[in-house]
Order: C-alpha cells, then sequence, then structure tokens
C-alpha cells in the first residue's frame, strides 16, 4: 500500500513554497516587530523574492516532476518544464518589481504593512504554482490562491471608498467567474473521468458521444474563469475601477502577475488539456482576443487627459488591449496544433510578448507611482514637461510607453508584436492579423500623445493650445500629497503661479530609493531586451512545453 | 582599400552619430569645454558630423568604381535567429551618393547651427537629436535587411519630431505631430507590407530577395506587398495626395530641420521604392506603376500650381512653404522616373534625388537666412507693394537666391536639369508592359509642370530679389525701419552653402559622374540580382 505515497521532489516546487513560507513568516514576525520597525518587513519580503527567485537556477534543465501517481498512467500534478520555469521567473520578477514600488506606497498611504507584506507574498505564491500546476484541481486551488488575496490588496486603503468599491466589483466579478470554471471543470470531469490534463486531453479524443455536450460545455466554461482573469471581454469590466481604487503597486501587480496567472492557466487548459477541442475554444478565443484588444484601445482612446486617474485608467485599458494581443498566440495554437511544434511555438509567442509586456507594464507603472508622489491625481495633463523636472524619469517613461505602442527605441515592443502577428499569420488567421494591425495603429494614437505629453514645454509656457487642462495641475503644491480631494478639481481654477515657480526645487530633492531602483530594474531590461530580443523571442522558436 | 577597412568604415558612419548623440548629453571632457558649455556641445556637433562627413568620403573613396552594381563593405551578422533578422550592411553605387549628400548635408547643418542656434531650449539636445536623425538616416540607406530598414525608418521620426516642436516657430506643436502621425501611420502599414514579404519570401534580406526578383512570391502577395509598402513610401517621399504634413512641417521647422527634412529624408521614401519594391516585387510594382505615375504626375502639376498661388501678390504667401510646395513638385518627378521601370527613368529619378537634396538644401538655407533678417517668411510682407530688392540691399543673399531658383527650375547646365529631363525620357518610352499612351500623356503633363515651376520660381526672384531700393518703408513690411541695412551673406554662410552651389553646378556639368555610379546598380536592380 506504500504505493499511494506520492515522492515529493522538494527542490522542483522550490520556488512558490519558499514564496508561501516566506509569506508566512513575515504574518509570524509582524506580530512581533514594534511599530517602528515594520520597515524590515518589506526587506524580508524583498529577500524571500528573490530567494525564490534564485531556487529556479537549479531547475534550469526543465525535466522535473512531481505528485505523480503511483499506479496506472503516467501523469504528474506538478511539472517544472520550461513553460514553468519563465512564467515563474515572470511572476516572481513582477512580484519583486512591485515590493520596491511598494515600500514607500506603504509609508505613503499608511498601508497595514504586515497584511501587504503576507498578502503579496501568498499572491505571489499561487500565481507562482499556477504555471506548474497539471490537474485542473491543483489549477483551481493556484488561482484561487492568487487571486484571494489580490482581492485584500486591492481593498487594503482603509477608509478609501473608492477602494473598497474596486475591491468589491473585483470580488463579486471574479467569484462569479470561478463559479462558472468550477462547474466547467465539473463538467469535465464527468465526461473525461480525469483531472490530470494529460489525461483529460487523452480522455477527450473518445468521449461517450451521450456526454458530448457536456464535456463542450465544460471546456468552454473552464475557459471563462482564465478568461476573466486576463481580463478578457467581456469580463473586463472590473478593470479600470480596479486600477483607480487599488493602491498603484497593487494595480501594477494586477496588471502584469494577475494577467500572467489568467494567461498561463489558459494556456495550459487549452493547449495540454483540450487540443482535441481547438474547434471549440479556437475561434472562441479568436473573436476573443479581437474583441478585448479592439474594446481596450477603443477606451483608451476616450481618455480625457484632464479627468482625475485618467493616467492609470489609461494603463487599465492598454493593460486590457495588451491581453488581446496575448491572446492571439493562444487562439492561434488551435489552428496549429496538428503540425509538429506549432501550438509551442504559438504558446512561446505569448510567453515572449509576455515577459516583454510585463517588464515595460511595471515600469510604466513605476513612472506612475513616481508622478503620484507630487499629484496624486495622477491625470494625464500632470505629465505636462515630466521631462524639464526629472528628464530621466520622463526618458524612461517615454521608452516604456514607445515598447507598449510597438516603436522603436522600443524594439522589443515591436518584435514582440510581429511574433505574435506572424503566429497569427501562421494559424492562418489573417482577419485576426488585420484586426490586431488596425489595433496597433488605434494604439500609437494615445500612447504617442501620452509620450508627447511628456516632452511638452511645462506650463507657464506659452501654451497654443488653451487647454484648461495644465491649470489645475499648478494647484498641486510639493509636499501636500492628497491636499486636494482628487474628485473635486474646478477647471480652469486660477493657479498660484508663485507656488508653481518655487515648485520643482523641492521636488528634486527626494526620490526613494526604492522606486527609482524599481524603474531603473524596467528600463534596464527593456533596453538590454531591445538590444537583444533573442533573449525572450527565442521561446517563440518552440521550445517551451 | 581592403575589405575590411570598408566594413568598418561603413559600421561606423552607422554608429559613430549615435555615440556622439551619447556623448553630447554628457558633460564636456575638461580639454574640451570651450567658451559655454553650449559652444563646446556645438562645436562637438560639427566635429562629430565632419568626423562622419571624413569617413562618408573616404567610403566613397575607396569604393570599387568599376563595379557599381556590387554590394560592397558588407557586414552579414545574425541579430535575432527566432525571427531570421540578420545586420546586414552594405552600399552600392545607388545608397553610396545619398550616403554622402546625408553626411554631408548634416555637417552643413551642424556648421550652420554652431554659428547660428535657433532659437529653444538647450543646444545639448539639439546636438544630440541632429546625430541620431544622421545615424537613423544613413542607416537606412546603408542597412539591407527589411526589418532594419523599417527600424531605421522610424528611428529619424521622433529627431525630427522634437527639432520641430522644440526648435521651430509658429504653429510647430501642431506641425510636429502632424508629421509623425501621417508618417508614423504610413510606416506602419509599410511594417506589415514588409512583414509579408518576409514571411512569403522566407528572408528579410534585401539582396536575397532582389537575387529572387519576386519568384517566390505569388502575384496577390506582391500586390498586397506593394500597395502597403508604397502607401509608407509614398507619405514620406511625399505622394500628392499624402504629402499635406509636407508644408506645415517644413513651415514651422528651423532651418536645420528644413534642409535635413528636404534634403535626406524625402529621399528615404523614393530610395524605398528604387531599393525594395522594384527589385523585389517586380509584378506588383508593374500593376501599380501607372497609378504611381498618374499620381507622381498630379503632384508636379499641383506642387507648382500651389507655388503660383502663394507667389501671388497678396496671397500672404510663405516662402518656406512654397518652396515645400515645390518639394512636392520636384519628388514628382523623381516618382515618375521610377514609376516607368526603365533604367533611364530609374536613374534620373536617383538624380533628381540628390539634386533635389542639393539644391532644396540651399533654397531653405536661403530662406532661413531671409527669415532671419527680415523677421518674416511672409513673401507679401517681405516684397510690399514693388519687391524687396534683395539684388540692392544684399546682393550676395540675392544673388545666391536667384541662383537656388534658377537651379530648382531646372536651367540647363545645372544639377536639377538632368534628373527631370531623364524622368521625362524615361516616361517617353516606359517598360515593356506599361502602357505607352497613357505615359506620353503623363510625360506631357510633368512637362508643362516643368514651365508652371519656371513661372512661380521667377515671380519669386522677381519679388523678392527685384524691386526698387526706395529709401521709405513700404507699407507693412515688417522689419525695422532703416530697411536698407540688411546684413549680407556671413562668413558661415558661405561656409555652409558654397558646397551645395559647388556640387550644384558640379552636377549640372558632369552628370557622368553620378550616372555612373547608380547606373549598373539600377540596371542589376531592375534586371533582378544584387
Amino acid at each position: 500500500m506504500s504505493s499511494l505515497v506520492q515522492s515529493v521532489d522538494w527542490l522542483a516546487i522550490a520556488p512558490p513554497t519558499i514564496t508561501a513560507v516566506v509569506a508566512l513568516a513575515v504574518l509570524v514576525a509582524d506580530l512581533f516587530l514594534p511599530d517602528g520597525k515594520k520597515g524590515a518587513l518589506g526587506w524580508l519580503a524583498i529577500g524571500g523574492l528573490v530567494l525564490a527567485g534564485l531556487s529556479l537556477l537549479p531547475l534550469l534543465d526543465g525535466d522535473r516532476s512531481t505528485f505523480c501517481l503511483t499506479s496506472g498512467a503516467e501523469a504528474c500534478s506538478y511539472t517544472a518544464d520550461h513553460f514553468a520555469l519563465v512564467i515563474q521567473f515572470l511572476v516572481l520578477g513582477g512580484a519583486l518589481l512591485t515590493a520596491l514600488l511598494s515600500i514607500n506606497s506603504i509609508t505613503d498611504l499608511k498601508l497595514p504593512a504586515g497584511e501587504f507584506w503576507f498578502l503579496l507574498l501568498s499572491s505571489a505564491a499561487g500565481a507562482a504554482l499556477l504555471p506548474a500546476a497539471r490537474d485542473l484541481a491543483t489549477l483551481v486551488i493556484a488561482l484561487e490562491v492568487a487571486s484571494l488575496p489580490a482581492f485584500a490588496l486591492v481593498g487594503l486603503r482603509r477608509g478609501d471608498r473608492l477602494s473598497s468599491e474596486a475591491a468589491l466589483k473585483f470580488f463579486l466579478s471574479s467569484v462569479t467567474a470561478t463559479a462558472v470554471m468550477l462547474l466547467g471543470v465539473s463538467f469535465v470531469y464527468a465526461a473525461t473521468g480525469s483531472l490530470h490534463l494529460t489525461q483529460i486531453a487523452e480522455g477527450l479524443t473518445h468521449v461517450d458521444p451521450r456526454l458530448h455536450v457536456l464535456a463542450q460545455a465544460g471546456v468552454a466554461l473552464t475557459l471563462v474563469g482564465f478568461a476573466f482573469k486576463t481580463a478578457a471581454v467581456p469580463f473586463h469590466f472590473w478593470v479600470p475601477d480596479t486600477y483607480v481604487g487599488a493602491p498603484l503597486p497593487v494595480a501594477a501587480y494586477l496588471s502584469v502577475v494577475g494577467k500572467a496567472v489568467g494567461f498561463s492557466g489558459l494556456i495550459l487548459v487549452t493547449v495540454v488539456a483540450f487540443p482535441s477541442y481547438g474547434r471549440v475554444w479556437g475561434p472562441a478565443l479568436a473573436v476573443l482576443a479581437a474583441l478585448t484588444m479592439t474594446a481596450g484601445n477603443v477606451a483608451a482612446l476616450r481618455q480625457r487627459p484632464d479627468r482625475t486617474h485618467s493616467a492609470v485608467r489609461l494603463l487599465a485599458w492598454s493593460s486590457v488591449a495588451q491581453a488581446g494581443y496575448l491572446l492571439v498566440p493562444i487562439a492561434s495554437a488551435a489552428y496549429t496544433a496538428d503540425s509538429s511544434g506549432g501550438a509551442a511555438h504559438a504558446v512561446g509567442s505569448t510567453v515572449a510578448y509576455a515577459l516583454m509586456y510585463a517588464a515595460v507594464n511595471l515600469g510604466a507603472f513605476a513612472v506612475a507611482a513616481l508622478v503620484a508622489r507630487t499629484s496624486p491625481a495622477n491625470r494625464v495633463a500632470d505629465y505636462r514637461g515630466l521631462s524639464a523636472r526629472r528628464p530621466l524619469a520622463a526618458l524612461a517613461l517615454a521608452f516604456f510607453l514607445l515598447c507598449l505602442a510597438g516603436l522603436p527605441p522600443g524594439i522589443i515592443g515591436l518584435f514582440a508584436k510581429v511574433t505574435v502577428f506572424s503566429a497569427a499569420v501562421d494559424a492562418g488567421l489573417g482577419w485576426l492579423a488585420v484586426v490586431m494591425a488596425v489595433n496597433v495603429v488605434i494604439a500609437l494614437y494615445y500612447y504617442l500623445q501620452w509620450t508627447a505629453v511628456l516632452f511638452r514645454a511645462p506650463e507657464g509656457a506659452p501654451a497654443a493650445e488653451g487647454a484648461p487642462g495644465p491649470v489645475p495641475t499648478a494647484a498641486h503644491p510639493e509636499g501636500v500629497p492628497g491636499a486636494v480631494p482628487t474628485s473635486a478639481h474646478p477647471e480652469g481654477v486660477p493657479a498660484p503661479v508663485s507656488a508653481v515657480a518655487q515648485e520643482p526645487e523641492p521636488a528634486k530633492a527626494k526620490i526613494p530609493a526604492t522606486l527609482t531602483a524599481a524603474i531603473g530594474l524596467a528600463a534596464v531590461l527593456g533596453i538590454a531586451l531591445s538590444g537583444a530580443p533573442q533573449l525572450v523571442l527565442r521561446f517563440a522558436s518552440g521550445v517551451l512545453l | 582599400m581592403s575589405h575590411a577597412v570598408m566594413q568598418s568604415l561603413l559600421a561606423a558612419i552607422v554608429v559613430v552619430p549615435l555615440l556622439g548623440a551619447v556623448a553630447a548629453l554628457l558633460p564636456a571632457p575638461p580639454g574640451l569645454k570651450g567658451k559655454s558649455p553650449d559652444q563646446a556641445v556645438l562645436r562637438h556637433g560639427v566635429t562629430v558630423s565632419g568626423v562622419i562627413l571624413a569617413l562618408s568620403i573616404a567610403l566613397a573613396a575607396g569604393f570599387d568604381h568599376d563595379h557599381p552594381a556590387r554590394m560592397q563593405a558588407t557586414t552579414d551578422v545574425g541579430w535575432i535567429p527566432a525571427l531570421g533578422i540578420r545586420l546586414h550592411l552594405g552600399v552600392d553605387g545607388v545608397s553610396l551618393p545619398l550616403l554622402v549628400l546625408t553626411a554631408l548635408l548634416t555637417f552643413l547643418c551642424a556648421l550652420y547651427s554652431y554659428a547660428h542656434m535657433p532659437a529653444g531650449p538647450s543646444p545639448k539636445a539639439f546636438v544630440a537629436l541632429l546625430l541620431v536623425l544622421e545615424s537613423g538616416t544613413l542607416a537606412t540607406f546603408a542597412v539591407l535587411d527589411l526589418v532594419l530598414f523599417f527600424l531605421a525608418f522610424e528611428m529619424v521620426l521622433i529627431p525630427m519630431y522634437f527639432l520641430i516642436a522644440r526648435w521651430g516657430g509658429g504653429q510647430k506643436e501642431r506641425a510636429a505631430w502632424k508629421f509623425i502621425l501621417y508618417t508614423l501611420l504610413g510606416s506602419v502599414v509599410m511594417l506589415l507590407g514588409l512583414l509579408l514579404i518576409g514571411v512569403k519570401g522566407g528572408t528579410f534580406d534585401m539582396v536575397a530577395l532582389a537575387t529572387d526578383n519576386g519568384s517566390k512570391l505569388s502575384h496577390t502577395t506582391q500586390l498586397l506587398a506593394v500597395l502597403a509598402i508604397g502607401v509608407g513610401l509614398a507619405v514620406k517621399a511625399p505622394m500628392w495626395p499624402l504629402h499635406s504634413w509636407l508644408p506645415d512641417a517644413h513651415t514651422a521647422a528651423p532651418t536645420a530641420g528644413s534642409v535635413l527634412l528636404a534634403g535626406v529624408l524625402l529621399k528615404m521614401g523614393t530610395y524605398g521604392f528604387v531599393r525594395i519594391v522594384l527589385p523585389v516585387a517586380p509584378d506588383g510594382a508593374r500593376a501599380f506603376a501607372p497609378y504611381l505615375a498618374a499620381f507622381a504626375v498630379v503632384g508636379i502639376v499641383y506642387g507648382s500650381l500651389a507655388c503660383l498661388a502663394l507667389a501671388r501678390t497678396g496671397a500672404g504667401g510663405d516662402l518656406k512653404r512654397l518652396i515645400a510646395y515645390s518639394s512636392v513638385g520636384h519628388m514628382g518627378f523623381v516618382l515618375l522616373g521610377i514609376a516607368t521601370l526603365t533604367p533611364t527613368g530609374v536613374n534620373g529619378a536617383l538624380f533628381a534625388n540628390i539634386a533635389h537634396g542639393l539644391i532644396t538644401g540651399l533654397l531653405f538655407f536661403l530662406v532661413g537666412a531671409v527669415k532671419d533678417r527680415y523677421g518674416t517668411s511672409d513673401l507679401d510682407q517681405l516684397a510690399g507693394q514693388g519687391g524687396a530688392a534683395l539684388y540692392g540691399r544684399a546682393p550676395r543673399l540675392g544673388g545666391l537666391l536667384a541662383f537656388g531658383a534658377v537651379a530648382s527650375l531646372g536651367l540647363p547646365g545645372l544639377a536639377g536639369f538632368w534628373g527631370e529631363m531623364l524622368a521625362l525620357f524615361g516616361a517617353f518610352r516606359p517598360a515593356d508592359g506599361l502602357s505607352r499612351p497613357a505615359f506620353l500623356t503623363f510625360m506631357a503633363i510633368a512637362a508643362v509642370g516643368t514651365l508652371l515651376t519656371a513661372a512661380y520660381m521667377l515671380v519669386v526672384v522677381r519679388r523678392v530679389c527685384m524691386g526698387e531700393r526706395r529709401p521709405e518703408p513700404a507699407a507693412g513690411s515688417g522689419g525695422a525701419p532703416p530697411l536698407l541695412a540688411v546684413p549680407d551673406v556671413h562668413t558661415y554662410e558661405f561656409a555652409a552653402w558654397t558646397p551645395l552651389v559647388a556640387l550644384t553646378v558640379l552636377a549640372g556639368l558632369w552628370p557622368a559622374a553620378l550616372l555612373g555610379l547608380t547606373d549598373p546598380a539600377v540596371q542589376q536592380l531592375l534586371r533582378g540580382g544584387a
């Protein structure tokens, strides 16, 4: 009977395990640390994430799996293959950058430090577990471990109506999606009799004809849960409000790690578990991708630069649009699954794109966090003249935005888009490629507009536009964050000009080192990738999975 | 010269301006501080662009003039194996003159700006942007990979945007925005076409694709690709009706920006036609050639008519805008030459490219100088009732302006003549498969265009250069009351303009020097193979 006990390869499960253990350690340490020393918790969390990241190194061969069935067919619940490792690297790296961003936000926003770090690390642990999970139960659990702390993180700004509303919206829509997905999982289980992905794949090829509808419904419903996480249309409505309501680092985290969770789950279910149902999910995902990118881009295009939180809203909608691009290769995988390595090639394009997107989007959020310190309203109009106040931050943000747009000098953004594009073309999804091209053009407009704002002359210079936008900006003098109620910006308030003149001087004084580190790290990653795009694009040549 | 030397020369020509741009942003090293930081950085700009000019002249000297059709000084290194993109550089008879022209014009602009920095923010950024612009332009002419071509093509947009938006005048931000939107939209479409060719042709390498001569691309693919690439290039060239960004951009841009925009940036569009469209997708090119020619001819006539309208008394025409419209007309000739698909026409197009770069570059310098002296480039304010009397007030400046105008209208013996004449010759006997009657019509209309060009150029000369030296200020003549005190050409202006004048005369009197370079390469591109 000893054969029932599965052996555990601790090294293989180290990345999520270390993260989870450090999360618990932070929670316990929080009880014993005096208030003044709570800052140490952040460094403990960062250390844990770095350690978890380092624990990926011994696994680089990508041939380990554990929690395998001891009898019958060969199937494992946890596999540390190359796909899992890359996504784990993305998740842990994203969490690390988020942590760097958060250290100052916690003090600025008076967030409870212990809870924050515990929740962040727990969520990261779930997100790191998910890409390695190879059965539906583990997948669902990992998804929930990643999501549940995120709800709390979004609502962590106590006493902030926007924050609680955002958390509630996020929670309700997410829970609905999870319920639907669980229903789908149970249908699939009923039809195939297994939870292991590889066995499901096999079982779905010879489903009892009477259970055919059940299996199809199960496949479709399972996808819904992951589609929600990637914020694909029509499950995207929570995104802008949630991002605006959440503390900025949490929004950054959701936009990168939350999405990584969604699409890696989606890849696993579609490509590994349901390849034989490609004709069901392939067209569905293709349509979803087209709708998502279009909805995201059109909404981002319609953001008025002088609206409160328009910068975060713009990033939120742009992240919806980017999710659309991420879905394109997954949809293509349905059409190329028959050819050898076709699906792996397509999935690799998504992974390459996601890596680019993670670095660049976190960088953009980091600069947004920097600007939010001086202008809490965080409107796009507040970025006017950033190049004069903080040239390096402006250059970095411009670079990130151009990467997102896919324009040189953001070379990596361009090539990531090209790989996604070629995945669609290879799959014969010409129409999707055209939709994507149109969307890239739409997106160019708002990314460029924002980039151009960065380099406009600061307000005070004779502005030909005569827009009322820049004027109220001056009403946020340095050092009074939150003094201006964010919702009340009567346009055209006469600005105290003397305050404007003195403003930049104290602004120069202090940028938190961690924030600088986060921006610098993202910028270095982006530039390195632009110089040597092969670093991520090699995944697109089909070495994963 | 050995291959390795040539190789490193070409690589240096592309890379050194970029390094120079970075260096311009850093503080000057101890020995090179100069009188002030501004002076030091402007001098740095002159030095770097001077070095590039020297390198490009060395490259031209080392170029094997007996085999201009062969790619020389080639470098071919893998860059992104996943997408099959290689760092492939090389020059042949088509690209070499453009490289030298770019290096020359940038150097002259840097020299001119050294003595006469346009009003605006710090010169540091100006010099850095100028050098990035130079690098991008040179790279466009030197790369032999479709994706690299696109990257280089895009690389010039951002510096040009800032040059217009920060150092320009008038409606500068609007003009810069229009410029970047038009060209970006165009180049995104072009990227789609380039990708299509890359995917269907199996490689992004221009030389390999040119050798295939479209044999691996189906007719539909070629049509789609030529349409997509053509739109992107036509925006840049610019071809009527996609030209409307150009007059605004030119009117707003500072002198150096205008010179480079007209002198070299527009050439990137026409160069793309010759280098990519003609050899890579010959069927597509043949299908679209009549349309291209028709649009080109409309552009010629439209540009000339617009100029005539601007040159009228009371029209309030801006001289810079007028020269911008004249560029539309001149580039129409270039496009017409390309559309004939004959060696004669394409050679004419390439010649007209260079000639237009020299002459229009000179004209923008001159108009910039006039604008600096009078404070306006509005023709009515300049000329008043009778004329601005530049001959009388600043005889050398007036003479140069008249020279530029005459060269621009295509006087035989100057550079402007040969290109347009060859383009018309090409249209007289277009390539097989093209409708001869149609092209004869185009030729006739284009010939009328040359007459119109002559008409407006002479009107401009009459209104700006001639006129009575009346002592009393004419109504609304804009300047300070002592109108007679217009400084004549300064030394630095002479330094910046003399090379252009000399080359205009040289190219006019000895066209074989240039045609000998381009002709074998063009023959080979049209035949297929590289």
